[in-house]
């Protein structure tokens, strides 16, 4: 341990409590007491104790009692039991309960410290395992991308394949896998990393945009082209340029793009100049762009350009298992950002996130975890700080009309919420008066809530 | 008052066991050391079920007689000290604060059934009073083995000591000194 450990004295004696507590504090550790197991259990639940000596046999809450208590609080601490009928039977009940030993009183004035450098040892080993499995874990990580799952080990074979090359690369999968992180983890694992990387959302703009857009313009090319602007290409030159949403774009776009992509060269709008530029191709799409070929709303070549390799991000729900690692994550990250102490997940909320469909994926994962721990204020995310219910599992038992999905709706944030219509109308997203009016044409009342 | 460490025999303690402590203090710590009268021994400390002193309350009595021209009073006795959780202890000190109390009961030779050694004894007396006066300037435990204030839970730690701070305990004793200087305005 790299700090001096703090230990926790229970003993309902004063004398044995004062004179232990003076002792330990010789050697330079931060010790309070509690003169009961009731008392232990609060301060445990206040703040993290390293080591707690507890005495066995104490009036109210006894020592194994508040050894399980503690234990239940925080996990990590190691609990050296005293007692002064020292008997196999209770020992061996507390060693079972998660004691780390336990120690007869009055002590052998070494046994105390032997006994506190082994759980120093003890806990320095424990924090040296977490380091080799977050080091171990750390293959379950590509840069920001996480998952330990067969279908995500493959994602990063691939990522690991590619990057090298100057190959384009199509990257697919739904809405929120995280495709433009994979699109980050190509470049920056490529020789390119250290020039840009620009990526356009090529779904969010109109077709006279984005062609302003990707080649830029020369003053005066058309109506309130007052400068001169160079493209996303220019701007990704010898760098990357990351075209997401690609199976959005237009016709006239997408001849555009092919002929960058054979000939490696582009005019910007309003100029004669022909631009040559170094520019590594990824695109995204969570579209079907097979599909789209047979509808002809997507050129066949620039598919098979765009397509030289392609990478498919799995949805969250085909790769469960990595949402307890995603979950850490993203716990770590915003309790980081929050400048929140680090907060553990129950498991009763961790069997929902299991449960859930992930219309949204990955994306929606990170939302509900950050609005968790905003809206939670414990130690731990539990079930109730998740917005959906157990009836959200099963959309097949919900209203289909929007009306009364509404209502449906209403009533179970006005039940999650014991009728406080300022909460409620906060969570819904609309004002009180709106929430009133609501209330008033469904016809919801306090007393069916 | 003065930088000055008072030393109190308590019970039937010879002048040749207090003499050496004054010498140790003053040569290692650079204070000057009084006698006081010496007190009865401590029957209000004496715990029949354990058939020991309990070192607790000895410093209770002690804190109550400390000279006003003395900002440190330490108690020696030959009776065999302990405190409620420890099944004995060498000496006990109120952690930077005025009081402590050393037991020379633990530290003669024959104590462990070895041959009388006046010198070794007296080493072990001098290094008791050391390490105890240490606490009472703030120090606490030293890792490093050789140093007064390395913890002594068996008489072999204390033997393999030496007779001095290590030089960290040395540079902080020397500013707890200094703070308490200026605290008692000496």
């Amino acid at each position: 341990m790299s700090k001096k450990p703090r230990i926790l004295i229970v003993d309902d004696e004063a004398a044995m409590r004062e004179s232990l507590k003076d002792w330990l504090m010789e050697d330079g550790y931060e010790v309070n007491s509690a003169e009961s197991g009731e008392a232990a259990v609060k301060m445990a639940a206040e703040r993290n104790w390293d080591i707690v000596l507890l005495d066995l046999k104490m009036p109210g809450m006894d020592g194994i009692e508040t050894l399980e208590r503690i234990k239940e609080i925080n996990p990590d601490a190691e609990v050296l039991m005293m007692t002064a009928y020292a008997t196999v039977d209770t020992a061996v009940q507390a060693m079972k309960d998660g004691a780390f030993d336990y120690l007869v009183k009055p002590f052998d004035p070494d046994e105390v410290e032997i006994q506190i450098k082994k759980i120093v040892e003890h806990k320095d080993l424990v924090v040296q395992n977490i380091l080799l499995r977050k080091k171990l874990e750390e293959k379950y990580h590509y840069d920001e991308i996480i998952g330990k799952s067969d279908a995500m080990q493959e994602v990063f074979e691939l990522i690991d394949r590619v990057a090298p090359t100057d190959s384009t690369v199509l990257i697919t999968g739904e809405s929120g896998t995280g495709k433009e992180l994979v699109a980050q983890a190509i470049h920056g694992n490529s020789a390119r990393c250290y020039m840009p990387f620009i990526a356009v959302s090529c779904g969010a703009l109109p077709d006279t945009l984005l062609e302003s857009e990707l080649f830029g313009y020369e003053r005066g090319a058309f109506s309130g082209a007052e400068h001169r602007k160079r493209g996303r290409f220019e701007m990704a030159d010898k760098g990357t340029l990351f075209l997401d949403e690609i199976g959005d774009i237009s016709l006239k776009t997408q001849v555009d793009l092919l002929r960058i992509l054979q000939q490696k060269e582009f005019l910007r709008l309003g100029s004669e100049e022909i631009i040559k530029v170094d520019v590594r191709i990824l695109a995204a799409t969570n579209r079907d762009l097979k599909a789209a070929i047979r509808e002809k709303r997507f050129r066949e070549d620039l598919f098979y350009r765009l397509n030289v390799i392609s990478i498919h991000v799995p949805p969250l729900r085909k790769r469960k298992e990595d949402i307890p690692l995603l979950v850490t994550a993203f716990i770590q990250k915003y309790c980081l950002e929050m400048n929140k102490e680090e907060v553990k997940i129950a498991s009763s909320a961790l069997k929902l996130l299991m449960d859930y469909d992930w219309p949204g994926n990955v994306r929606e994962l990170e939302n509900i975890i950050e609005r968790a721990l905003v809206i939670g204020q414990g130690q731990k995310i539990e079930a109730d700080d998740l917005p959906f219910s157990r009836r959200d599992m099963a959309p097949a038992e919900l209203p289909r009309s929007l009306k009364k999905m509404e209502r449906v709706h209403i009533r179970r944030i006005l039940k999650e919420t014991n009728w406080n219509i300022s909460k409620a109308a906060r969570e819904l997203d609309i004002d009180r008066q709106t929430l009133y009016n609501k209330i008033d044409k469904y016809g919801i009342t306090k007393e069916e809530i | 008052m003065t930088a000055c460490v008072t030393i109190c025999p308590i019970g039937a303690v010879e002048d040749e066991i207090v003499e050496p402590i004054s010498r140790c203090i003053e040569e290692k710590c650079g204070l000057t050391c009084r006698f006081f009268q010496r007190m009865e021994t401590p029957e209000y400390a004496y715990d029949k079920g354990r058939e020991q002193y309990n070192s607790k309350l000895i410093l209770r009595r002690l804190i109550n007689h400390l000279p006003k021209n003395s900002f440190k009073l330490m108690g020696v006795t030959q009776v065999d000290l302990f405190v409620p959780i420890l099944k004995y202890v060498f000496g006990v000190a109120q952690m930077q604060g005025p009081c402590s109390v050393i037991s020379t009961h633990r530290l003669y030779p024959e104590f462990y059934e070895e041959s009388s050694n006046q010198g070794l004894f007296l080493e072990r007396v001098q290094k008791t009073a050391l390490h105890e006066l240490g606490h009472c300037f703030g120090l606490i435990h030293c890792r490093d083995r050789h140093c007064i204030m390395y913890s002594s839970t068996r008489i072999q730690d204390t033997d393999l000591k030496k007779m001095d701070f290590c030089p960290s305990c040395r540079d902080l004793f020397n500013w707890y000194l200094d703070q308490a200087r200026k605290d008692h305005q000496i």
